[in-house]
Protein backbone atom coordinates (compact mmCIF):
# COMPACT_ATOMS: atom_id res chain seq x y z
CA UNK A 1 0.00 0.00 0.00
CA UNK A 2 2.75 2.31 0.66
CA UNK A 3 3.98 2.09 -2.74
CA UNK A 4 1.15 3.75 -4.23
CA UNK A 5 0.05 7.18 -4.75
CA UNK A 6 -1.85 9.48 -2.80
CA UNK A 7 -5.16 8.84 -5.16
CA UNK A 8 -4.96 5.47 -4.57
CA UNK A 9 -3.92 5.50 -0.88
CA UNK A 10 -6.80 7.69 0.18
CA UNK A 11 -9.10 5.27 -1.75
CA UNK A 12 -7.93 2.53 -0.24
CA UNK A 13 -8.21 3.71 3.25
CA UNK A 14 -11.80 4.77 2.54
CA UNK A 15 -12.74 1.49 1.57
CA UNK A 16 -11.76 -0.01 4.75
CA UNK A 17 -13.10 2.07 6.70
CA UNK A 18 -16.32 1.97 4.81
CA UNK A 19 -16.01 -1.92 5.89
CA UNK A 20 -15.27 -1.52 8.90
CA UNK A 21 -18.09 0.73 9.25
CA UNK A 22 -20.05 -2.14 7.50
CA UNK A 23 -18.89 -4.95 10.22
CA UNK A 24 -19.68 -2.66 13.15
CA UNK A 25 -22.99 -1.87 12.10
CA UNK A 26 -23.70 -6.04 11.13
CA UNK A 27 -22.17 -6.85 14.67
CA UNK A 28 -24.76 -4.58 16.47
CA UNK A 29 -27.93 -5.79 14.66
CA UNK A 30 -27.36 -9.21 12.90
CA UNK A 31 -24.83 -11.60 13.61
CA UNK A 32 -24.42 -15.21 13.48
CA UNK A 33 -21.37 -17.81 13.36
CA UNK A 34 -20.95 -17.49 9.85
CA UNK A 35 -20.83 -13.39 10.37
CA UNK A 36 -17.75 -13.99 13.09
CA UNK A 37 -15.46 -16.71 10.41
CA UNK A 38 -15.74 -14.36 7.91
CA UNK A 39 -15.23 -11.06 10.03
CA UNK A 40 -12.39 -12.22 11.90
CA UNK A 41 -10.84 -13.40 8.44
CA UNK A 42 -11.26 -10.19 7.08
CA UNK A 43 -9.84 -8.43 10.89
CA UNK A 44 -6.74 -11.03 10.19
CA UNK A 45 -5.98 -9.76 6.80
CA UNK A 46 -4.17 -6.50 7.73
CA UNK A 47 -3.19 -4.05 10.78
CA UNK A 48 -5.14 -1.53 8.78
CA UNK A 49 -8.12 -3.44 8.91
CA UNK A 50 -7.61 -3.84 12.85
CA UNK A 51 -6.83 -0.51 13.04
CA UNK A 52 -9.58 1.11 11.32
CA UNK A 53 -12.38 -1.26 12.95
CA UNK A 54 -10.82 -1.22 16.66
CA UNK A 55 -11.38 2.93 16.17
CA UNK A 56 -14.95 3.23 14.74
CA UNK A 57 -15.80 0.49 17.40
CA UNK A 58 -13.93 2.26 20.68
CA UNK A 59 -16.61 5.26 19.36
CA UNK A 60 -19.31 3.45 19.19
CA UNK A 61 -18.57 1.81 22.72
CA UNK A 62 -18.55 5.14 23.72
CA UNK A 63 -21.77 6.41 22.54
CA UNK A 64 -22.96 3.63 24.70
CA UNK A 65 -23.51 6.40 27.29
CA UNK A 66 -26.03 8.20 25.14
CA UNK A 67 -28.44 4.74 26.61
CA UNK A 68 -28.57 6.58 30.05
CA UNK A 69 -30.26 9.37 28.75
CA UNK A 70 -33.19 7.08 27.30
CA UNK A 71 -36.05 6.88 30.16
CA UNK A 72 -35.32 10.32 31.07
CA UNK A 73 -36.58 12.38 28.32
CA UNK A 74 -36.41 16.36 29.22
CA UNK A 75 -39.37 18.22 29.29
CA UNK A 76 -38.94 21.55 27.33
CA UNK A 77 -40.01 24.30 30.08
CA UNK A 78 -37.89 22.43 32.83
CA UNK A 79 -34.50 22.27 31.55
CA UNK A 80 -33.53 26.09 31.57
CA UNK A 81 -34.02 26.39 35.08
CA UNK A 82 -32.06 23.13 36.40
CA UNK A 83 -29.12 24.49 34.17
CA UNK A 84 -29.24 27.63 36.33
CA UNK A 85 -28.73 25.74 39.13
CA UNK A 86 -26.09 23.27 38.29
CA UNK A 87 -23.96 24.88 35.44
CA UNK A 88 -21.72 21.61 35.11
CA UNK A 89 -24.93 19.28 34.50
CA UNK A 90 -26.38 19.61 30.66
CA UNK A 91 -30.30 19.70 30.16
CA UNK A 92 -30.93 16.42 29.79
CA UNK A 93 -29.12 15.07 32.84
CA UNK A 94 -29.68 17.84 35.36
CA UNK A 95 -33.46 17.40 35.17
CA UNK A 96 -33.62 13.56 35.69
CA UNK A 97 -32.02 14.06 38.59
CA UNK A 98 -34.45 16.25 39.71
CA UNK A 99 -37.07 14.13 39.09
CA UNK A 100 -34.96 11.40 41.37
CA UNK A 101 -34.66 13.68 44.00
CA UNK A 102 -38.13 14.53 44.07
CA UNK A 103 -39.39 10.84 43.67
CA UNK A 104 -36.99 10.17 46.53
CA UNK A 105 -39.07 11.59 49.89
CA UNK A 106 -41.67 9.04 48.37
CA UNK A 107 -39.54 6.01 47.97
CA UNK A 108 -38.20 6.77 51.23
CA UNK A 109 -41.50 7.28 52.89
CA UNK A 110 -42.37 3.50 51.19
CA UNK A 111 -39.18 2.45 52.68
CA UNK A 112 -39.88 3.13 56.23
CA UNK A 113 -43.63 1.63 56.18
CA UNK A 114 -43.48 -1.24 54.18
CA UNK A 115 -39.80 -2.17 53.19
CA UNK A 116 -38.75 -5.76 54.00
CA UNK A 117 -35.57 -6.12 55.23
CA UNK A 118 -32.76 -8.88 54.86
CA UNK A 119 -29.97 -10.01 56.28
CA UNK A 120 -26.99 -12.14 56.56
CA UNK A 121 -24.62 -12.67 59.75
CA UNK A 122 -21.08 -12.90 59.68
CA UNK A 123 -19.96 -15.49 57.13
CA UNK A 124 -23.21 -15.85 55.41
CA UNK A 125 -24.75 -15.57 51.71
CA UNK A 126 -28.18 -15.59 50.93
CA UNK A 127 -29.81 -15.24 47.64
CA UNK A 128 -32.68 -13.33 47.13
CA UNK A 129 -35.26 -13.27 44.43
CA UNK A 130 -37.57 -9.86 44.88
CA UNK A 131 -40.87 -9.44 43.62
CA UNK A 132 -40.13 -7.58 40.16
CA UNK A 133 -38.05 -10.61 39.10
CA UNK A 134 -34.38 -8.81 40.00
CA UNK A 135 -32.33 -10.94 42.21
CA UNK A 136 -29.65 -9.74 44.85
CA UNK A 137 -27.39 -11.91 46.67
CA UNK A 138 -26.19 -10.62 49.61
CA UNK A 139 -22.48 -11.17 50.88
CA UNK A 140 -21.39 -11.78 54.30
CA UNK A 141 -22.73 -9.10 57.61
CA UNK A 142 -25.18 -7.41 54.99
CA UNK A 143 -28.60 -5.45 55.71
CA UNK A 144 -30.49 -4.65 53.06
CA UNK A 145 -34.28 -3.38 53.16
CA UNK A 146 -36.27 -3.24 50.07
CA UNK A 147 -39.66 -2.10 49.19
CA UNK A 148 -41.26 -2.87 45.63
CA UNK A 149 -44.42 -1.71 44.79
CA UNK A 150 -46.08 -1.29 41.20
CA UNK A 151 -45.10 2.32 40.96
CA UNK A 152 -41.33 2.07 42.56
CA UNK A 153 -38.49 -0.27 43.39
CA UNK A 154 -35.56 0.72 45.84
CA UNK A 155 -33.41 -0.78 48.28
CA UNK A 156 -31.25 0.31 51.20
CA UNK A 157 -27.95 -1.15 51.84
CA UNK A 158 -27.53 -0.29 55.35
CA UNK A 159 -24.28 -2.30 55.50
CA UNK A 160 -22.28 -4.70 53.56
CA UNK A 161 -22.04 -6.30 49.89
CA UNK A 162 -24.64 -7.12 47.55
CA UNK A 163 -24.72 -8.13 43.81
CA UNK A 164 -27.78 -6.80 41.86
CA UNK A 165 -29.40 -8.46 39.26
CA UNK A 166 -31.99 -6.05 38.14
CA UNK A 167 -34.69 -6.67 35.62
CA UNK A 168 -34.90 -3.55 33.81
CA UNK A 169 -37.80 -1.32 33.76
CA UNK A 170 -37.57 1.58 32.25
CA UNK A 171 -40.33 3.62 33.13
CA UNK A 172 -39.45 2.16 36.74
CA UNK A 173 -35.90 2.30 37.62
CA UNK A 174 -34.79 0.47 40.65
CA UNK A 175 -32.51 2.73 42.77
CA UNK A 176 -30.20 1.30 45.42
CA UNK A 177 -29.33 3.79 47.92
CA UNK A 178 -25.83 3.40 50.23
CA UNK A 179 -24.12 5.43 52.54
CA UNK A 180 -26.34 8.62 51.32
CA UNK A 181 -25.83 7.94 47.80
CA UNK A 182 -27.77 6.00 44.76
CA UNK A 183 -27.40 3.79 42.14
CA UNK A 184 -30.21 3.97 39.44
CA UNK A 185 -30.17 1.16 37.29
CA UNK A 186 -30.69 1.09 33.37
CA UNK A 187 -30.39 -2.45 33.11
CA UNK A 188 -28.02 -4.13 35.11
CA UNK A 189 -26.05 -6.47 37.00
CA UNK A 190 -23.87 -4.72 39.45
CA UNK A 191 -22.02 -4.82 43.16
CA UNK A 192 -22.72 -2.61 45.99
CA UNK A 193 -20.00 -2.43 48.48
CA UNK A 194 -20.73 0.13 51.94
CA UNK A 195 -19.86 0.49 55.23
CA UNK A 196 -20.73 3.98 57.28
CA UNK A 197 -19.87 6.68 54.68
CA UNK A 198 -18.20 5.17 51.86
CA UNK A 199 -19.82 3.55 48.10
CA UNK A 200 -18.83 1.29 46.41
CA UNK A 201 -20.00 0.20 42.85
CA UNK A 202 -18.49 -2.13 40.14
CA UNK A 203 -20.92 -2.61 37.07
CA UNK A 204 -20.69 -5.92 35.76
CA UNK A 205 -23.04 -5.34 32.74
CA UNK A 206 -25.15 -3.05 31.11
CA UNK A 207 -25.43 0.67 32.66
CA UNK A 208 -26.18 2.24 35.83
CA UNK A 209 -26.05 6.11 37.14
CA UNK A 210 -24.34 7.09 40.53
CA UNK A 211 -25.57 10.08 42.41
CA UNK A 212 -23.51 11.05 45.15
CA UNK A 213 -25.72 13.04 47.57
CA UNK A 214 -24.23 14.57 50.74
CA UNK A 215 -25.01 18.33 51.97
CA UNK A 216 -21.82 19.37 49.92
CA UNK A 217 -22.02 20.99 46.45
CA UNK A 218 -22.25 19.73 43.16
CA UNK A 219 -23.75 16.59 43.43
CA UNK A 220 -21.69 14.09 41.33
CA UNK A 221 -23.30 11.67 39.04
CA UNK A 222 -21.58 9.35 36.79
CA UNK A 223 -23.18 7.23 34.30
CA UNK A 224 -20.96 3.29 34.48
CA UNK A 225 -20.20 1.07 31.80
CA UNK A 226 -19.42 -2.34 32.14
CA UNK A 227 -15.82 -3.19 33.92
CA UNK A 228 -16.53 1.07 35.77
CA UNK A 229 -15.85 0.88 39.40
CA UNK A 230 -17.00 3.88 41.15
CA UNK A 231 -16.15 4.77 44.97
CA UNK A 232 -17.50 7.65 46.45
CA UNK A 233 -17.18 8.97 50.15
CA UNK A 234 -18.59 12.10 51.44
CA UNK A 235 -16.17 13.90 50.40
CA UNK A 236 -15.32 12.80 46.60
CA UNK A 237 -16.50 10.52 44.38
CA UNK A 238 -13.86 8.48 41.59
CA UNK A 239 -14.22 6.30 38.40
CA UNK A 240 -11.83 4.09 37.18
CA UNK A 241 -11.94 1.20 34.90
CA UNK A 242 -10.89 -2.72 35.86
CA UNK A 243 -10.03 -5.35 33.47
CA UNK A 244 -12.72 -8.07 33.51
CA UNK A 245 -10.75 -10.53 35.14
CA UNK A 246 -10.28 -8.14 38.31
CA UNK A 247 -13.74 -8.02 38.30
CA UNK A 248 -13.91 -11.99 38.41
CA UNK A 249 -11.88 -11.58 41.94
CA UNK A 250 -14.55 -9.26 42.84
CA UNK A 251 -17.38 -11.10 42.54
CA UNK A 252 -15.45 -14.23 43.45
CA UNK A 253 -17.27 -14.50 47.09
CA UNK A 254 -20.79 -15.38 45.20
CA UNK A 255 -18.78 -18.71 44.26
CA UNK A 256 -17.71 -19.10 48.03
CA UNK A 257 -14.02 -18.43 47.40
CA UNK A 258 -11.56 -15.03 47.87
CA UNK A 259 -9.69 -14.07 44.97
CA UNK A 260 -6.50 -11.72 45.57
CA UNK A 261 -4.30 -10.82 43.53
CA UNK A 262 -1.47 -8.70 43.72
CA UNK A 263 -2.80 -8.10 47.30
CA UNK A 264 -0.79 -7.20 50.60
CA UNK A 265 -1.44 -9.89 53.32
CA UNK A 266 -2.55 -7.08 55.74
CA UNK A 267 -4.95 -6.00 53.29
CA UNK A 268 -5.86 -9.77 52.46
CA UNK A 269 -6.65 -11.08 55.99
CA UNK A 270 -8.72 -7.90 56.69
CA UNK A 271 -10.75 -8.98 53.71
CA UNK A 272 -11.12 -12.34 55.36
CA UNK A 273 -11.98 -11.23 58.39
CA UNK A 274 -14.91 -10.26 57.03
CA UNK A 275 -16.12 -13.58 56.76
CA UNK A 276 -15.05 -14.45 60.20
CA UNK A 277 -15.80 -13.95 63.70
CA UNK A 278 -12.27 -15.21 64.68
CA UNK A 279 -9.60 -12.43 63.05
CA UNK A 280 -6.28 -12.92 61.66
CA UNK A 281 -4.22 -10.47 63.13
CA UNK A 282 -0.79 -10.35 60.94
CA UNK A 283 2.04 -9.98 63.50
CA UNK A 284 5.07 -9.60 61.15
CA UNK A 285 4.88 -5.67 59.74
CA UNK A 286 7.38 -6.92 57.11
CA UNK A 287 4.93 -10.04 56.07
CA UNK A 288 2.10 -7.78 56.37
CA UNK A 289 3.04 -5.54 53.76
CA UNK A 290 3.99 -8.57 51.02
CA UNK A 291 1.88 -8.39 47.69
CA UNK A 292 0.11 -12.23 47.13
CA UNK A 293 -1.72 -13.51 44.16
CA UNK A 294 -4.24 -16.69 45.66
CA UNK A 295 -6.85 -17.95 44.34
CA UNK A 296 -8.13 -20.84 47.38
CA UNK A 297 -10.39 -23.25 46.14
CA UNK A 298 -12.16 -24.09 49.85
CA UNK A 299 -14.79 -21.29 50.42
CA UNK A 300 -13.90 -18.97 53.85
CA UNK A 301 -17.19 -19.38 55.09
CA UNK A 302 -16.46 -22.96 56.09
CA UNK A 303 -14.78 -21.62 59.31
CA UNK A 304 -18.13 -20.33 59.91
CA UNK B 1 5.39 23.67 26.89
CA UNK B 2 6.56 20.99 29.41
CA UNK B 3 5.66 18.45 27.54
CA UNK B 4 6.94 18.86 23.84
CA UNK B 5 7.22 15.51 22.67
CA UNK B 6 10.74 14.57 22.14
CA UNK B 7 11.19 12.91 18.31
CA UNK B 8 14.69 12.01 17.83
CA UNK B 9 15.06 9.58 19.88
CA UNK B 10 13.87 6.43 18.63
CA UNK B 11 16.81 4.04 20.07
CA UNK B 12 17.09 5.72 24.10
CA UNK B 13 13.32 5.42 24.64
CA UNK B 14 12.75 3.35 27.76
CA UNK B 15 10.42 0.44 26.93
CA UNK B 16 8.65 -1.92 29.65
CA UNK B 17 7.46 -5.72 28.95
CA UNK B 18 10.41 -7.38 26.78
CA UNK B 19 7.52 -10.51 25.45
CA UNK B 20 5.22 -9.92 22.35
CA UNK B 21 1.89 -8.43 22.67
CA UNK B 22 -1.09 -10.08 21.24
CA UNK B 23 -3.94 -8.59 19.41
CA UNK B 24 -6.47 -8.21 22.44
CA UNK B 25 -3.54 -6.66 23.76
CA UNK B 26 -2.12 -4.09 21.51
CA UNK B 27 -6.16 -3.08 20.59
CA UNK B 28 -6.54 -2.45 24.27
CA UNK B 29 -3.56 -0.07 24.20
CA UNK B 30 -4.76 1.37 20.58
CA UNK B 31 -7.93 1.95 22.33
CA UNK B 32 -6.76 3.50 25.84
CA UNK B 33 -3.40 5.06 24.86
CA UNK B 34 -3.34 5.74 21.37
CA UNK B 35 -6.74 6.85 20.25
CA UNK B 36 -7.26 9.91 22.62
CA UNK B 37 -4.18 11.49 21.23
CA UNK B 38 -6.06 11.81 17.97
CA UNK B 39 -7.45 15.13 18.18
CA UNK B 40 -3.54 16.55 18.33
CA UNK B 41 -2.35 13.90 15.57
CA UNK B 42 -5.06 15.36 13.35
CA UNK B 43 -3.91 18.90 14.19
CA UNK B 44 -0.07 17.72 13.30
CA UNK B 45 -0.80 16.18 10.29
CA UNK B 46 -3.33 19.35 9.07
CA UNK B 47 -0.19 21.72 9.84
CA UNK B 48 2.01 19.46 8.06
CA UNK B 49 0.26 18.27 5.16
CA UNK B 50 -1.11 20.59 2.31
CA UNK B 51 -3.75 18.42 0.93
CA UNK B 52 -6.52 17.98 3.24
CA UNK B 53 -8.15 15.19 1.55
CA UNK B 54 -4.89 12.86 2.12
CA UNK B 55 -5.40 13.33 6.38
CA UNK B 56 -7.69 10.59 7.05
CA UNK B 57 -5.50 7.88 5.17
CA UNK B 58 -2.27 9.45 7.12
CA UNK B 59 -3.67 9.05 9.89
CA UNK B 60 -4.52 5.48 9.29
CA UNK B 61 -1.28 4.93 8.01
CA UNK B 62 0.34 6.63 11.14
CA UNK B 63 -1.95 3.97 13.38
CA UNK B 64 -1.10 0.92 11.68
CA UNK B 65 2.70 1.62 11.80
CA UNK B 66 2.45 2.35 16.10
CA UNK B 67 0.54 -1.08 16.33
CA UNK B 68 2.78 -2.92 14.33
CA UNK B 69 5.64 -1.59 16.46
CA UNK B 70 3.58 -1.70 19.29
CA UNK B 71 3.09 -5.39 19.08
CA UNK B 72 7.00 -5.79 19.08
CA UNK B 73 7.22 -3.47 21.73
CA UNK B 74 5.33 -1.35 23.88
CA UNK B 75 6.54 1.85 23.65
CA UNK B 76 6.83 4.16 26.15
CA UNK B 77 6.12 7.02 26.74
CA UNK B 78 3.85 6.79 23.98
CA UNK B 79 3.66 10.76 22.42
CA UNK B 80 6.47 10.93 21.66
CA UNK B 81 6.44 7.44 19.64
CA UNK B 82 3.01 8.78 17.86
CA UNK B 83 4.65 11.98 16.81
CA UNK B 84 7.77 10.44 15.46
CA UNK B 85 5.89 7.83 13.60
CA UNK B 86 3.49 10.57 11.67
CA UNK B 87 6.85 12.93 11.38
CA UNK B 88 7.98 9.80 9.20
CA UNK B 89 5.73 9.20 7.64
CA UNK B 90 5.17 12.58 6.03
CA UNK B 91 8.79 12.39 5.41
CA UNK B 92 8.89 9.53 3.44
CA UNK B 93 5.54 10.34 1.70
CA UNK B 94 7.20 13.64 0.58
CA UNK B 95 10.07 12.00 -0.66
CA UNK B 96 7.84 9.95 -2.56
CA UNK B 97 5.70 12.18 -4.30
CA UNK B 98 8.76 15.02 -4.97
CA UNK B 99 6.56 17.64 -4.34
CA UNK B 100 7.87 19.54 -1.68
CA UNK B 101 11.97 19.61 -1.24
CA UNK B 102 12.31 18.13 2.55
CA UNK B 103 14.02 21.19 3.74
CA UNK B 104 9.94 21.53 4.31
CA UNK B 105 9.86 19.90 7.04
CA UNK B 106 12.65 20.65 8.79
CA UNK B 107 10.59 22.65 11.53
CA UNK B 108 8.07 19.96 12.27
CA UNK B 109 9.86 19.78 15.75
CA UNK B 110 9.69 23.32 16.68
CA UNK B 111 5.92 22.87 15.95
CA UNK B 112 3.62 22.65 19.66
CA UNK B 113 1.24 20.29 19.71
CA UNK B 114 -1.55 20.96 22.02
CA UNK B 115 -2.28 17.79 23.67
CA UNK B 116 -5.25 17.19 26.32
CA UNK B 117 -4.09 16.13 29.17
CA UNK B 118 -7.14 14.91 30.99
CA UNK B 119 -7.59 15.97 34.29
CA UNK B 120 -7.53 14.27 37.63
CA UNK B 121 -11.33 15.11 38.63
CA UNK B 122 -12.90 11.99 37.02
CA UNK B 123 -16.54 12.72 38.14
CA UNK B 124 -16.17 16.00 36.26
CA UNK B 125 -14.77 13.99 32.97
CA UNK B 126 -17.38 11.77 33.22
CA UNK B 127 -19.88 14.84 32.61
CA UNK B 128 -17.65 16.17 30.04
CA UNK B 129 -17.81 12.92 28.47
CA UNK B 130 -22.16 12.49 28.35
CA UNK B 131 -21.82 16.12 27.42
CA UNK B 132 -19.73 15.82 24.29
CA UNK B 133 -21.20 12.71 23.03
CA UNK B 134 -24.21 14.95 22.87
CA UNK B 135 -22.47 17.72 21.04
CA UNK B 136 -21.20 15.15 18.97
CA UNK B 137 -24.67 13.45 17.92
CA UNK B 138 -26.18 16.68 17.59
CA UNK B 139 -22.92 17.79 15.26
CA UNK B 140 -24.45 14.77 12.68
CA UNK B 141 -26.25 15.66 9.82
CA UNK B 142 -30.00 15.68 10.68
CA UNK B 143 -30.70 12.09 8.88
CA UNK B 144 -27.82 10.66 10.11
CA UNK B 145 -28.52 11.38 13.30
CA UNK B 146 -32.28 10.44 13.14
CA UNK B 147 -31.30 6.58 12.76
CA UNK B 148 -28.34 6.88 14.90
CA UNK B 149 -30.35 8.06 17.78
CA UNK B 150 -33.70 5.57 17.08
CA UNK B 151 -30.66 2.52 16.98
CA UNK B 152 -28.59 3.73 19.76
CA UNK B 153 -30.90 5.21 22.01
CA UNK B 154 -33.93 3.99 21.33
CA UNK B 155 -32.77 0.07 20.66
CA UNK B 156 -34.30 -0.03 17.28
CA UNK B 157 -33.17 -2.55 14.72
CA UNK B 158 -33.17 -1.48 10.85
CA UNK B 159 -36.07 -2.52 9.91
CA UNK B 160 -38.21 -0.73 12.41
CA UNK B 161 -36.26 2.57 11.99
CA UNK B 162 -36.77 1.94 8.12
CA UNK B 163 -40.47 1.67 8.60
CA UNK B 164 -40.64 4.66 10.77
CA UNK B 165 -38.43 6.85 8.84
CA UNK B 166 -40.38 5.73 5.03
CA UNK B 167 -37.00 4.83 3.66
CA UNK B 168 -35.81 1.58 2.88
CA UNK B 169 -33.80 -0.63 5.16
CA UNK B 170 -30.11 -0.46 2.69
CA UNK B 171 -30.57 3.49 3.14
CA UNK B 172 -31.05 3.14 7.31
CA UNK B 173 -27.98 0.76 6.88
CA UNK B 174 -25.89 3.50 4.96
CA UNK B 175 -26.79 6.04 7.08
CA UNK B 176 -25.76 4.46 10.52
CA UNK B 177 -22.37 3.29 8.59
CA UNK B 178 -22.09 7.06 7.95
CA UNK B 179 -23.35 7.91 11.83
CA UNK B 180 -20.29 5.80 12.99
CA UNK B 181 -17.43 6.70 11.04
CA UNK B 182 -18.64 10.87 11.49
CA UNK B 183 -19.26 9.99 15.08
CA UNK B 184 -15.33 8.50 15.59
CA UNK B 185 -14.28 11.52 13.59
CA UNK B 186 -16.05 13.80 16.11
CA UNK B 187 -15.34 11.84 19.24
CA UNK B 188 -11.34 11.57 18.38
CA UNK B 189 -10.25 13.76 15.53
CA UNK B 190 -11.80 16.98 16.96
CA UNK B 191 -10.33 18.62 19.75
CA UNK B 192 -11.92 18.47 23.45
CA UNK B 193 -13.13 22.19 23.42
CA UNK B 194 -15.50 21.10 26.54
CA UNK B 195 -13.86 23.52 29.39
CA UNK B 196 -13.92 26.03 27.57
CA UNK B 197 -17.25 25.98 25.65
CA UNK B 198 -18.90 25.57 28.72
Amino acid sequence: MRGTNSEEARAIADEIEARAAMWLRRRYWDWNADCQTEFDVWLDESWAHRVAFWRLEAAWERTERLAALRPMKPEPSGTTQSNKNRPFLFGIVASAAAVIVLGFGAVWWQLQSNGKTYSTLVGGHKTITLADGSSVELNTDTVLRVAISPTQRAATLERGEAYFQIKHDATHPFVVSAAQHRVTDLGTKFLVRADADNLQVTLVEGLARVETSGEWLPRHTAVLVPGDVVVASPESMSLRREPTRKLVGELSWRQGVLVFNRTALADAAAEFNRYNRTKLIIADPVAAGRQRSVSPSAAPATTR
Amino acid sequence: MADTPEIDREGERPHHQGADMTAPDVKAWFVREVLPMEAALMQFLHHNWRKSGDIADLRQDVYVRVCEAAQQKIPDPVKPFVFSIARNLLIDRLRREQVVPIEAVSDLDALGVAIDVPGPDRAVMARDELRRLQIALDRLPSRTREVVTMARIDGLTGREIAARLGISEPAVSQQLDTGMRALANLLYGEPADLRRGA
